[in-house]
């Protein structure tokens, strides 16, 4: 079970998930970084992701349109909850967003198995990322490549969006005092309003290239949200790189302990986790004193 | 006539639990139903104490559901234990073990890390549960055949099968575990996970251990969600896997928001409205496989529009219904006089921590301490000394480090370099909770008050720390059981003229009479030194005068530290004053002396007068 092949495609496994869980957790920690939201509908959004995707495809047979057509789904329900339920809840204590959210999530899981039943549907990977490539001394499918290549580069745009922009200055601003953001006239609901679309939109974005590597299924989202939260408090909430970081850590630490036993990958994760709470509470890019 | 009325909801409680069987069957409830309904109730009774009491949310409680459960499972379908009850007890204990153990991780964040903690915990029992620990647990097909208890009561054995005889054991197990919850809420534990969940930065200051109490609450969640899972695997003769899912945890949550929180009885009646709407929606309504959906937006709904839930939402009417027209017209308290109560009462002398000095030795110390803030330097070098009985005043220009120095004094930071010695002990690096303990304490700049909490039971939080400690586990006694508290919480209500409005909400005070609560808990925990910060700040003329006349009233025979802008105020109360600027000590002396230093008048008035 244990041979070099075997390890370094587990490797590659790891870094193809670990970019997705950054994109994903990246969305989760610049709308609880700027909103002081913790979205517990996040993992209801990759799944709905994969669903929206899922309905263009089969109307258009295109998997460009549909990664497209589910990211802007899943971006304007983002849109939609911040602006029907979510700006009500600012000034509400944290525990009561929390639930909100839950609920939220609980909603759109339900909706979608009552819409495509229980069973999982499937998204076929474009036919320019079928098959195999060899790398080296290992065969690997050419579609987990492509999704490693696709993560990064849209990391790299949000990356961009977060610290080349306007936007994102102010975003970034906001993570450090956003009270002081409000206080300069900046129209901070706007804002908010832009950035939980941003980020339902990675989720979403996540869910549906995702798709071809793991069927959809209504709860889909709950795993992806569980270590969602591991990568944020590895990496610390409300930073970017460290949602990043910790996702690396978060994929390579699934993938490796699967290679030696699967049924431990959780509880290593676990492990990790319980590591860094006592070692550096904060998470290892996070701010002392936040949260 | 007491007792009849603090036991009354356990009289109601049984009184319904007995008639139940016989009044919900008729309202379409199915037998099977009403067990679940009553076992969910037991689980949220934990469940309730953590986040509707202590305010902390949990979405890990299926860690424990099952842990007790399976543990409970195992020894009864391995033939190891043939008592029922022994088996449940030891799953409740198990649980609540492993429970100190998650707890310790979980709680070394709070707010929403806490919360996304406890959903990844719980994840990973469910992967321990399904693939390492099959072999105890039985994987994904669970343990089966659980027995029902049998009792032996002399030569008649009573076995509970299936039914209504399920419902009665169940029942009692639950009246048990509210008799429990009632009384844990109600004792000095409660009341401290109540203000913990206000403002847990001054149950800490008031002397209180708020991580060990928070633990409690978790590991009494933990016991409680032992117990329900090892009821759930003898209710149905099988213990299932997906006792250790999210989805578990998910609804206990949203049973216990549906029903209410903060009233113990919240999770059983939301249990009954979810289970009752689930059997519902499923079978007459023809809603099939939606009924999930639509219990969900009902949730959503609930937390939008009535966070409080049914019951909050039943007693908030009854309360609107049952209120005078134009409620109570506001009472002003008593103006406070010279001829204020004693302090003798509440003073010092009542406690035996560090024995009391040498009238005019010094009582607090600092030995060249310095904060510095990455390259920022708040304070440096500081040495300064103040004598027993002494009422010091503290003053500087804005950012001359007093703020600074004062947290340091009460272990609110601690200095970079030196020491800080209070009764010639060295108490640098100590905990707020330990140096409050030891006699040290301090009112706050910004009023830190509970709330939520009437006048009273926010002097009784403070009272509490005398005599009980750092911590103890008194979760059985009541409240108005602790020895001398309610004369502490008399005399110091007195001593502050807030005995005629004990009954108020803190949010129903005004700004002058909150301003003497925030002194009166300081005070109440019998400070040997006190530290006012800005003890008149934002008042008015009349609230000052008030407000000085008390602190006379109350600095015999105890030692006094001051910060205050106002300097009249100040130069009239204080024997000696200690100038800081820029970070250091500048001057020290009498009122008289300072006034006339040339340094402290140049750095108040930039050498206006110097020319």
């Amino acid at each position: 079970m244990l041979n070099w092949p075997n390890l370094a495609s587990q490797f590659f496994n790891g870094l193809a998930l670990g970019t997705l869980l950054a994109l994903i957790s990246s969305g989760l920690t610049i709308i609880y970084g700027t909103l002081g939201v913790l979205n517990l509908a996040h993992g209801a959004m990759f799944m709905v992701g994969g669903y929206a995707g899922y309905v263009v495809w089969t109307l258009t047979g295109s998997f460009a349109l549909a990664v497209l057509g589910g990211a802007v789904f899943v971006g304007v329900l983002g849109v939609v909850m911040e602006f029907v339920v979510i700006r009500h809840f600012y000034a509400r204590p944290p525990e009561d967003q929390i639930l909100v959210t839950f609920g939220i999530g609980i909603v759109l899981v339900e909706a979608i198995r009552l819409s495509f039943g229980g069973q999982s549907v499937s998204v076929p990977p474009p036919s320019w990322a079928m098959g195999v490539v060899q790398l080296g001394f290992l065969f690997y499918p050419t579609y987990r490549i492509a999704v490693l290549g696709i993560a990064v580069i849209v990391l790299g745009l949000l990356y961009l969006l977060l610290y080349r922009t306007r936007l994102g200055m102010i975003v970034r601003a906001g993570i450090e005092d956003s009270g002081m953001v409000d206080m300069l006239g900046i129209n901070v609901f706007r804002v908010f309003l832009l950035v939980f679309g941003i980020g339902a939109m990675a989720a979403g974005f996540a869910g549906i290239i995702n798709a071809p590597v793991v069927s959809p299924t209504p709860d889909v989202g709950d795993t992806i949200l569980v270590e969602t939260f591991v990568v944020v408090v590895i990496g610390g909430i409300g930073s970017f790189p460290g949602a990043v970081l910790g996702g690396l850590i978060a994929g390579e630490i699934l993938s490796l302990t699967s290679a030696i036993d699967p049924s431990y990958s959780q509880v290593m994760l676990f492990v990790v986790m319980t590591l860094v709470l006592v070692l550096r509470p904060q998470g290892l890019l996070g701010l002392r004193g936040r949260g | 006539m007491g007792l009849i009325r603090r036991t009354l909801p356990e009289v109601l409680t049984a009184l319904g639990l007995a008639v139940a069987p016989w009044v919900l069957p008729v309202l379409g409830f199915a037998p099977d139903t009403l067990n679940r309904i009553v076992m969910w109730g037991l689980f949220g009774l934990g469940f309730d104490i953590l986040f509707g009491y202590t305010g902390m949310l949990s979405f890990g409680q299926s860690a424990f559901f099952g842990t007790g459960g399976f543990i409970a499972a195992y020894l009864l379908t391995n033939n190891i234990l043939s008592s029922v009850l022994a088996a449940l007890v030891i799953g409740t204990v198990g649980a609540a073990i492993v429970g100190v153990g998650v707890g310790l991780i979980a709680l070394r964040r709070t707010g929403i890390y806490f919360a996304m903690i406890t959903v990844a915990i719980a994840e990973v029992f469910f992967f321990l549960e399904n693939s390492p620990l099959s072999d105890y647990t039985g994987g994904e097909n669970g343990l089966p055949g659980v027995p029902a208890p049998v009792f032996q009561l002399g030569g008649w054995s009573l076995r509970i099968t299936t039914g209504w005889s399920m419902y009665g054991f169940l029942a009692v197990c639950f009246f048990i575990g509210l008799v429990v919850a009632r009384r844990i809420v109600r004792s000095p534990v409660g009341a401290l996970l109540v203000a913990i969940r206000d403002n847990p930065l001054r149950v800490q200051a008031l002397g209180h251990a708020v991580p060990l109490y928070k633990l409690t609450a978790f590991v009494i969640a933990a016991a409680y969600a032992g117990f329900a899972g090892g009821l759930l695997g003898v209710l149905q003769g099988f213990m299932p896997p997906e006792a250790f899912t999210f989805d578990t945890s998910g609804q206990l949550v949203m049973q216990t928001v549906i029903g209410g929180t903060g009233t113990l009885f919240g999770p059983l009646f939301g249990a009954a409205v979810w289970l009752y709407l689930r059997d519902f929606l499923q079978g007459p309504a023809g809603l099939g496989s939606a009924w999930h959906l639509v219990l969900g937006l009902v949730f959503v709904l609930l937390v939008c529009f009535l966070r409080r839930g049914v019951l909050g939402g039943v007693a908030d009417l009854i309360a609107r219904f049952t209120a005078r027209p134009h409620g109570e017209a506001p009472e002003e308290s008593a103006p406070i006089t010279t001829a204020a109560p004693s302090l003798a009462s509440v003073g010092p002398a009542a406690r035996q921590r560090v024995p009391a000095g040498v009238a005019g030795a010094p009582i607090l110390e600092t030995r060249g301490i310095t904060k510095r803030y990455g390259g920022l330097l708040a304070n440096r070098d500081i040495s300064f000394s103040v004598r027993e009985g002494e009422l010091r005043g503290v003053i500087g220009p804005n950012g001359a480090g007093k703020s600074t120095f004062f947290k340091m004094l009460t272990c609110e930071v601690h200095p970079t370099e030196g020491k800080i010695l209070f009764h010639g002990r060295d108490i640098t690096g100590f905990d707020v909770a330990r140096v409050c303990q030891l006699g040290l304490t301090k009112s706050y700049q910004i009023n830190q008050l509970f709330s939520r909490l009437t006048v009273r039971q926010n002097v009784e939080i403070a009272c509490l720390a005398q005599g009980r400690g750092r911590f103890r586990l008194d979760l059985l006694r009541p409240l108005e059981g602790v020895p001398g508290l309610a004369t502490r919480v008399e005399q110091t209500l007195a001593l502050v003229a807030l005995s005629r409005r004990a009954e108020v909400a803190v949010s129903g005070l005004a700004y002058g009479e909150k301003r003497r609560l925030e002194i009166g808990l300081a005070l109440a925990s019998s400070p040997t030194l006190l530290l006012l910060d800005e003890p008149l700040a934002g008042m008015s003329p009349r609230e000052r005068a008030e407000t000085v006349q008390l602190l006379k009233n109350i600095r015999h025979g105890r030692t006094m530290i001051i910060v205050e802008h106002d300097m009249d105020a100040l130069f009239e109360l204080a024997e000696r004053i200690t100038v800081l600027h820029e970070g250091t000590l500048l001057a020290e002396g009498t009122p008289a002396e300072i006034q006339q230093n040339a340094f402290v008048q140049e750095a108040y008035l930039g050498g206006v007068a110097a020319a």
